[in-house]
């Protein structure tokens, strides 16, 4: 009889949790894991949304958008949280994206009127270097530069591939050159933030290739305060990271939801400190203690989405001939 | 030989070899059928597939041209300790990529121990970056595996051999005719066929260490063609590439390297006669040294950076470490049991090329492999529920060569030896394996199984496309430390997972070995 009941407990437990509506996010790895936002994110929308909120990792932004289209109109994912401006016309294009109806005071330097995808944060390239060493003020300037430089390659990192626009936004046909003359100063590229990172901090270079707010996070998390970012005058190339609700979720109610509650201040004060990123919207408490600190670059650079694609592959092409020489 | 008895049966190890093509043809055959027109190769495909065929030439050859001398110094002394230095010598096999790019840099790069001690007298840093640069990590990488396949050459050798060769007068040049060149010439083209495939796919290191786009390898182009264009079919057709180059190297190891044994000996421990001079004993203590301190450099690099963290990491990565210990213990058992029915038909005469089969699962991109699965398994099932084993299943399948190299050489000696005997005592199949061959591969299991272990323990592989993030293996949770800023935290964690890959393959490896004494 005493299993009977507990039989009886199980098979109502699982019922109940059965009952609980679940919304999939599909996000990039970094977004999940532990030290990434995840966790934070998981627990603030559970509280109100009576749901459980299920986030699967997929590699990067560029692997997330692969993994959608791999899953075509079949996926699980109600919403993909963690494409950016390079991806979302690639992304629109799918046709698997359903409109929004979020509306928000955003804090970016753009006006954000996409209809598909709602910011959830952004930042601004940047090369991160020593403090006690005075960083090159353009590109140029660098180019005539000794300093050593590690980037990442585009074909596979998202930074990568801002830098490659960054330049392009800045330099349009004279990219090329730009190129020629960083050639001697690029130590090394990897093929991700990881690794490039990793090999900076172990003295291989005197500046890689990160965000303006990579130096928050030695100041916040360690107390550190020896890292910054060379402010470059011809302006920083922006990215701005979206999320959007496909259009053929079972959860129709939920993922809008979501997407609400991502432009809150109990998402968007999570961003700071976890992702290392501007908030898309600025919680009512302010930015943390310590973003006061960060450069702020003159003018913020970006490839409107249409134009991501041709912008990229020209930019791809020049690119290799100017390094593979 | 028409009907000639054979005391092995090859059908299991033929219906393992076909699960592995059929598995392998099923991924590339689904990401081919998904793919929609692609835009075929590119020249800068074409341009990576040159640079990949030169620098994985370049890998092969250095790395087991190193190998030789190494090996020979090993089988030719005992001294205190031996047996750990063969073990610890491993590791750089075993380390996920990332870990121990960082470690070889730590050493060699622009501000690495070498470039400093370069400065004290006045000289530049040590240019690492370029083509010497992915040679060198290449050799790294493979100049363990290479030795260890090698040092195991020596060890078939029978004691007999020796000791009648020294017994008719031979000296050290005597001894290389006879005895130690033939058994190279037997062994090497299928280890320079193991490591060519395996810098075939290489691509984080090749592109870190060759300082750019000029060194594109293909895995890298695969690697765009997917996340970059979304052509699979670009994609798929790379891969195809890639498993050409190492079908081809495989067909020419195969052809040039001879299969007649060394006939019975009877198991007695090799004592050496010949190699008792001071030069040689310097020569060999020389190159040993020289081989510790290029392979230990780098590996204390990442002892002392990891070590101050190792034991404060966060509870995620311990309970990270034991799902590794698992996916690892799982692909051990997987491996053995598809490698050593492969081992055994191979020594049939009408099979032995069925050991090429193993080379296909490395050969093929992981990337490929693992789109496939998914697109096969994502229709039926949550791929995410299956992370960790397939994550198993691919690692067992990435190790089958290298378990082949080891197992099918001894299988092939114990047949040669015993199968006769065993002919003529009516004992074949099931009974002949249990009471003569398997005993007699002890050794050679323990060690496969090790390297399958840690190399399973070490590998991210298929699991960044799966990944649950509920369960990560050690390696994953590394590269997520990594993404998020907690370096020294990685640092700690990558020496926990040194420190655990060389456990279980020193306990497998060393266990068996020591049943195999009683």
């Amino acid at each position: 009889m005493k299993y009977l009941t507990l039989a009886a407990g199980v098979f109502c437990a699982t019922a109940a949790i059965a009952e609980t509506p679940e919304l999939t996010v599909y996000t990039y790895d970094s977004f999940v894991s532990d030290w990434g936002p995840g966790p934070a994110v998981k627990a603030a929308f559970e509280e109100t949304c009576g749901c459980t909120l299920k986030f699967v990792g997929a590699g990067d932004g560029a692997a997330l958008l692969a993994r959608v289209k791999l899953e075509g109109a079949r996926t699980k994912a109600d919403v993909v949280l963690g494409l950016d401006t390079g991806l979302m016309a690639a992304a629109e294009e799918t046709g698997l994206f359903a409109e929004h109806s979020v509306t928000a005071d955003y804090d970016l330097p753009i006006n954000w009127t996409d209809p598909v995808f709602v910011p959830f944060d952004w930042g601004y390239f940047a090369f991160v270097h020593n403090a006690d060493q005075k960083g090159p003020s353009n590109f140029k300037e660098l180019a005539d530069s000794d300093l050593k430089i590690i980037i990442q390659d585009p074909r596979s990192s998202t930074p990568g591939l801002g830098l490659l626009l960054w330049v392009k936004a800045a330099y349009g046909d004279q990219a090329p050159a730009i190129w020629e003359g960083l050639s001697d100063n690029i130590v090394t590229v990897t093929k991700g933030w990881s690794e490039a990172y990793g090999l900076f901090l172990e003295g291989e270079a005197d500046m890689v290739l990160s965000y303006t707010t990579s130096p928050a996070y030695h100041l916040i998390a360690e107390e550190d305060a020896t890292k910054t970012t060379a402010a470059f005058d011809e302006g920083h190339y922006m990215q701005i990271e979206v999320a959007g609700k496909i259009a053929g979720t079972e959860q129709p109610e939920l993922a809008d939801a979501f997407l609400e509650f991502i432009v809150t201040d109990a998402f968007q004060s999570i961003i700071p400190t976890t992702n290392w990123m501007y908030p898309a919207v600025i919680p009512a408490e302010g930015l943390p203690k310590g973003f006061e600190t960060l450069s702020q670059p003159v003018k913020a650079l970006l490839v409107p989405a249409n134009k991501a694609g041709e912008t990229r592959d020209k930019a791809l092409a020049e690119w290799l001939d100017a390094l593979s020489q | 030989m028409v009907g000639r008895a054979e005391s092995v049966n090859p059908k299991p190890g033929i219906g393992a070899a076909v699960f592995v093509v059929a598995l392998i043809s099923a991924c590339l055959g689904s990401v081919f059928w998904y793919a929609k027109a692609g835009s075929g190769l590119s020249a800068y495909d074409w341009a990576a597939v040159r640079f990949t065929l030169l620098q994985a030439v370049l890998s092969a050859v250095f790395s087991v041209a190193l190998a030789i001398p190494v090996a020979r110094a090993l089988a030719r002394r005992q001294f205190f300790g031996r047996q750990a230095i063969i073990v610890v010598l491993g590791a750089p096999f075993i380390l996920p990529v990332i870990v121990a790019v960082l470690g070889l840099l730590q050493v060699f790069g622009r501000a690495g121990w070498v470039s400093v001690a370069l400065g004290w007298i006045g000289l530049p840093p040590f240019q690492i970056y370029g083509l010497h640069g992915v040679v060198l990590a290449h050799v790294f990488f493979n100049l363990p595996l290479a030795t260890r396949l090698i040092l195991q050459g020596w060890q078939d050798i029978p004691a007999e051999r020796f000791r009648l060769a020294a017994q008719l007068g031979a000296g050290p040049v005597a001894m290389w005719r006879l005895l130690e060149k033939p058994m190279l010439m037997r062994l090497v083209p299928g280890v320079l066929a193991v490591v060519f495939a395996i810098c075939l796919t290489s691509f984080a290191v090749a592109l870190t260490l060759g300082g750019g786009p000029k060194a594109t390898t293909i895995e890298l182009a695969i690697y765009q063609a997917f996340r970059f264009d979304f052509d699979l079919s670009r994609a798929a057709t790379l891969s195809v590439v890639q498993i050409v180059l190492t079908g081809t190297a495989a067909l020419i190891a195969f052809n040039v390297s001879h299969s007649d044994g060394w006939g019975g000996g009877l198991d007695r421990p090799v004592q050496r006669w010949d190699t008792q001079s001071f030069g040689a004993r310097g020569l060999d203590a020389a190159i040993i040294t020289a081989a510790g301190l290029f392979l230990l450099l780098p590996m204390a690099a990442i002892v002392l950076s990891g070590l101050p963290k190792v034991f404060f990491l966060p509870g995620v990565v311990y309970s990270s470490a034991f799902t590794s210990i698992l996916v690892s213990l799982g692909s051990t058992c997987v491996l053995l049991l598809l490698a050593i029915p492969i081992a055994l038909a191979a020594v049939t005469r009408r099979y032995s090329w069925i050991e090429m089969v193993g080379l296909l699962g490395l050969a093929t991109s992981p990337l490929v492999i693992g789109t496939g699965l998914f697109l096969l398994i994502n229709p039926i099932l949550d791929p995410s529920l299956l992370a960790l084993p397939v994550t198993a299943l691919v690692n067992a399948i990435l190790a089958l060569p290298f378990a082949l190299r080891i197992l099918v050489p001894s299988a092939r000696e114990v047949v040669v030896r015993f199968g006769r005997l065993g002919l003529a005592l009516n004992m074949q199949g099931w009974q002949f394996l249990r009471r003569v061959v398997l005993p007699r591969m002890r050794p050679q299991i323990g060690f496969a199984a090790g390297l399958t272990a840690a190399l399973s323990m070490g590998d991210l592989g298929v699991i960044v496309l799966f990944a649950d993030p509920e369960r990560a293996t050690l390696p994953l949770q590394i590269f997520r430390l990594m993404g998020s800023f907690q370096m020294q935290a990685a640092a700690g964690a990558a020496l926990l997972l040194l420190v655990l890959s060389l456990a279980v393959f020193w306990l497998l490896d060393r266990g068996w070995r020591r049943y195999a004494k009683d």
